[in-house]
């Protein structure tokens, strides 16, 4: 009972802290495997959460927020397609300025339009996406430990965890069994091919950005209308990057990113814990040390020395027709 | 970096005129917003103006900001030439910053003419070897070297708070930073060249003029650096030529950590005398925009650089002078201005070359 009393709760916030990692790290994943890099994942997030947690504030209603985080990620993914499919610009140069672009935003917008330091007004419970509570749960409560898993770690999550973790399986098939899948990923390993079978590389590359930007919103609305309750400066907090890693460690396939999501997720839970507590020997404990390892171990795994990873093939590389 | 091939435009078009034009750009669809928001655009940019250069002291501030751009954005510039994108200026700052501050500190009993070189030059070896383990990292394990910097800043970013908070926080501080530096570590402000001592530009300022003629020198005037800017054109070339390119790779990014080290001895030992947290203020990431904005020459960085610190310390005065409009503006800029000149740098191109032709250019 007592591990249980210990466990739960960090179990729990991992899914919680995972569900924004894991759709942005889906979305990478979606973007990449068509052919286009994308370090912006951050700044989409970023705007997805301010234009969520901006509506939310305004309406009093969390779905337009979700709506809004939605369009105006979109709005940065079309302009990262049109500098990486319409005019063959860098990927990362495109992702980097988006993030900064992103960044100076949506501060700028929050400060003229809420005048509250950079933040959007704290969002009341209405305007939130609040934890779900499961049919059956009270049915459940006098079950020993089943009761208490099922109330506190299958249930009491967001309808966007949900959402999130639906979208592995919806995405592994999409991507694995489909024929949109399969040209999506030809795009992304060898265009020349896809052009040649008669495939709209442009098109196919555009729609995946598109759905990257998608998921990129959603994982913002779920930062600030979810997790938080409002907006802050720089909320996201290198989230997009974790995600990226957490993509990479996953070597771009959905299933296995999910268990990295789910392990960073852990990570972080753990290094919220472990705040303040003093270790013998060590003093407090190096929560910068939690917080710093899904980064090395994503430099580890890339440099091959664990494990091999392999980007797909042509991502990053723009597709110039033949003439 | 890009894609397509560059149409062939005239030489003071493609270094003049396209990121002039580009910089208008940016203004103009900053100003767009400030007009859909109810601002007034043109009070902003008066204030900005006015708020970079309009007195001897907002001079010595946009200098002092230059200073760090000009080190970032020659980082930056110096690894494009290379054909390498080194995002971890940022990071390779911090390190090097740590390496300042450890001399600084433990060097107390040396007189300035030992410690001020003594301390420089451990910041450039620690930004040096942080930025040459991606370098190495591309060369020998094929790690792609734009993911590993981006991890490498996050790595840094920890160390340094882990450092600072744990362990080299001065006793009994309550803000996390280092106890302040012994004066002989201080770099000397500018104030005989009549600059007001509020001013917070020093002896940094020049190094980056150096150091800008010196990276001209090396990559434009040696074989070294001839070799180095054919590696960047072309890996085939390179590998035809003999030239060993993981070796280029692995100096390349050192050269490029050092320059970033610049920043950590504008802002250490020029300006804030102790190692704080956040001391890099993201100069890191601007340096990009630098390089891009400056054609990746060092002529170009130095008036990118000058433009971008204007723009900071403008930003800064803005609170006083257009209380509305919030400083943030400015990192909005820079982000365009990234956009424009780095991804977008394909869009205008075509219709200038239509414009020149019909005049018959």
């Amino acid at each position: 009972m007592e591990v249980l009393d210990a466990a739960l709760p960090v179990l729990a916030a991992t899914l919680r802290l995972a569900t924004p990692l894991l759709l942005a790290a889906l979305a990478g994943l979606v973007s990449e495997r068509a052919g286009i890099v994308d370090v912006g994942l951050e700044g989409k997030m970023l705007v997805g959460a301010f234009a969520a947690a901006a509506v939310a504030a305004v309406t009093g209603q969390a779905v337009p927020g979700l709506l809004a985080g939605i369009g105006a990620a979109c709005l940065l993914g079309l302009v990262h397609a049109y500098a990486s499919i319409a005019l063959n610009g860098s990927q990362v140069v495109s992702g980097m300025a988006i993030n900064i672009i992103a960044s100076g935003l949506t501060a700028t917008l929050a400060l003229i339009w809420f005048r509250q330091g950079g933040q959007t007004p704290p969002l009341p419970p209405g305007a939130r996406f609040l934890s779900v509570v499961l049919p059956g749960t009270e049915a459940l409560a006098g079950v020993p430990v089943l009761g208490r898993v099922y109330a506190t770690l299958l249930g009491g999550q967001t309808a966007l965890a949900y959402l999130a973790f639906a979208l592995v399986p919806v995405s592994a098939y999409v991507l694995g069994r489909t024929r949109f899948g399969l040209r999506l990923r030809a795009c992304g390993e060898h265009p020349a091919a896809a052009d040649t079978a008669g495939v709209s590389v442009a098109r196919l590359r555009c729609a995946a950005v598109l759905i990257a930007s998608v998921l990129c919103g959603i994982a913002g609305a779920s930062i600030a209308t979810a997790q938080g309750a409002g907006f802050q400066r720089d909320m996201v907090s290198g989230r997009g990057f974790i995600a990226l890693a957490a993509m990479i460690l996953g070597g771009w396939r959905p299933w296995p990113t999910l268990l990295a999501c789910l392990g960073f997720g852990l990570l972080d839970a753990a290094a919220i814990r472990l705040q303040g507590v003093a270790v013998p020997g060590i003093g407090q404990f190096p929560v910068q040390a939690l917080q710093a390892l899904p980064y090395g171990l994503t430099v580890v795994l890339l440099a091959g020395f664990v494990g091999r990873t392999v980007p797909p093939r042509a991502s990053g590389v723009p597709y110039v027709k033949e003439r | 970096m890009s894609g397509a091939p560059a149409a062939a435009l005239p030489h003071w078009v493609d270094l003049a005129l396209l990121p002039l034009l580009n910089l208008l750009l940016a203004l103009a669809i900053t100003a767009g917003l400030m007009l859909l928001t109810g601002n007034d655009p043109v009070v902003a940019l008066t204030a900005l103006a006015m708020g970079s250069l309009g007195s001897a002291d907002a001079v010595g501030y946009t200098l002092y900001y230059a200073t760090d751009m000009a080190f970032a954005g020659l980082a930056v510039a110096v690894a494009f030439q290379g054909g390498l994108f080194n995002i971890g200026a940022e990071g390779q700052a911090v390190l090097a910053g740590i390496g300042v501050a450890l001399a600084a500190l433990h060097g107390e009993a040396l007189p300035a003419a030992l410690l001020l070189p003594l301390a420089v030059l451990a910041g450039a070896a620690c930004g040096a070897a942080y930025a040459a383990v991606p370098g190495w990292l591309q060369a020998r394990r094929g790690s792609h070297i734009v993911i590993t910097t981006i991890m490498f800043n996050f790595l840094a970013a920890s160390l340094l708070v882990y450092l600072v908070v744990n362990v080299l926080i001065a006793p009994g501080s309550m803000s996390p930073e280092t106890r302040r530096f012994a004066a002989a570590a201080d770099l000397p402000s500018l104030s005989a060249l009549g600059f007001p001592s509020s001013a917070p530009v020093n002896l940094a300022l020049p190094l980056a003029l150096l150091a800008a003629g010196a990276v001209w020198l090396l990559v434009w005037r040696t074989p070294w650096g001839y070799a180095l800017r054919v590696a960047g054109e072309s890996a085939e070339v390179a590998r035809y030529a003999g030239i060993d390119q993981a070796r280029m790779t692995v100096l390349v990014m050192a050269l490029s950590g050092a320059l970033a080290s610049g920043v950590a001895v504008n802002e250490l030992l020029g300006a804030q005398h102790r190692l704080l947290l956040g001391f890099t203020g993201g100069y890191g990431f601007t340096g990009i925009a630098v390089a891009l904005m400056g054609r990746n020459h060092p002529a170009g960085v130095l008036l990118a650089a000058l433009l971008f610190g204007a723009l900071t310390q403008g930003g800064a005065e803005l609170a006083f002078e257009a209380p509305d409009v919030p400083t943030e503006i400015v990192v909005l800029i820079q982000g365009l201005v990234i956009l424009l000149t780095g991804a977008l740098g394909n869009m205008l191109r075509p219709a200038l070359l239509r414009a020149l032709r019909r005049r018959g250019g």
